[in-house]
């Protein structure tokens, strides 16, 4: 078994509305940042696992986002793998 | 009498109100702590208010994988009346007993106020003793209250009447087509977002939420899709 480190990006479905995005543009706005067209705001998670290969462990995060760590009604997620 | 099982998460917040409820409804309820596997027998359960978990990742996301969930599911696929309330709406969604999700509040903020929702559908076994169009007030209390589906779904349940709760005047959190509260396809497991089990009397505030819980008591309650006897800790379809 060998170390990994999966860092699993989680964002609201682009369909859906953001509202937290959308604040954190206006804040953007008003400190003069006027050339910023859109945010989106989600949610990084970052595990340590062991698994037999990065492919292996690749599929187990896959499995627990799935699972748990993602809402497929109202998120999309994506996995990367590295040696931890 | 209906036996009512009030499940207890940690986090939960509106549970005694809940069980009061539906005592105050003529029922016989009773906590089912979310460890228990063991529904002991419940007619009706009821996920109540709350916090479950904190919140943790998603409202809901954790809690649906508490040990009892398997036994609320049984218990649902079988025919027997749930209802989710808040934060019990958000689980029965993350478990997939309730199509869509529940996503932060449009405005951002905390919701803690009254709001008025229209009962749109009166064929529920918590909505039978309302009026079709009848006009509620009820409070809610929700940071999370938006709730959303893909608009196939959100067409699916307007068809098939299965929007049983419509906030009007304002839709206070973004749902889509402000829907307050839905059903599944068999009718039997409804979640809703205000708060019913505040207001079941004058002195409370009003009683508009208090047919909510007689609804489970009376005699022409809505009947399953299957005829459901249990037998044991067993439903048997006859």
């Amino acid at each position: 078994m060998t170390a990994y480190r999966v860092e699993v990006r989680v964002m609201p479905r682009p369909a859906l509305l953001d509202p937290q995005g959308q604040a954190v543009a206006r804040a953007l706005h008003a400190l003069g940042f006027g050339e910023v067209t859109a945010v989106r705001v989600g949610k990084h998670l970052v595990l340590d696992l062991e698994a037999t290969s990065g492919d292996a462990a690749t599929a187990r995060a896959r499995a627990m986002c799935d699972r748990l760590l993602a809402n497929p009604v109202t998120e999309d997620f994506d996995v990367a793998v590295r040696p931890g | 009498m209906r036996r009512v099982a009030v499940v207890v998460f940690p986090g939960s917040n509106c549970d005694a109100d809940t069980l009061a409820a539906a005592s105050g409804a003529g029922a016989d309820a009773y906590y089912v702590w979310h460890r228990d596997t063991d529904l002991r027998h419940a007619d009706v359960v009821i996920l109540p208010g709350g916090f479950s978990y904190g919140d943790y990742l998603r409202s809901g996301a954790i809690a649906r994988f508490s040990p009892v969930m398997g036994a609320v599911a049984a218990h649902a696929r079988a025919g027997g009346a749930v209802l989710g309330i808040c934060n019990g709406f958000q689980i029965l969604c993350e478990a997939g007993l309730l199509p869509g999700g529940l996503m932060r509040n449009a405005a951002l903020r905390f919701l803690s106020r009254p709001v008025w929702l229209r009962v749109e559908a009166a064929d529920t076994p918590f909505t039978c003793l309302y009026e079709r169009g009848e006009v509620l007030e009820l409070p809610i209390a929700h940071g999370d209250g938006r709730y959303v589906a893909d608009p196939r779904t959100a067409a699916e349940l307007e068809t098939a009447g299965r929007v049983v709760w419509r906030y009007v005047r304002d839709n206070p959190n973004g749902s889509t087509n402000a829907i307050a509260g839905i059903c599944n396809a068999g009718r039997n497991v409804v979640g809703i977002m205000p708060h019913p089990e505040r207001r079941t009397a004058p002195v409370l505030g009003g009683p508009d939420g208090a047919r909510v819980f007689q609804s489970m008591e009376a005699r022409n309650a809505t009947q399953p899709a299957v005829d459901v006897r249990a037998v044991g800790d067993r439903h048997l379809r006859v």
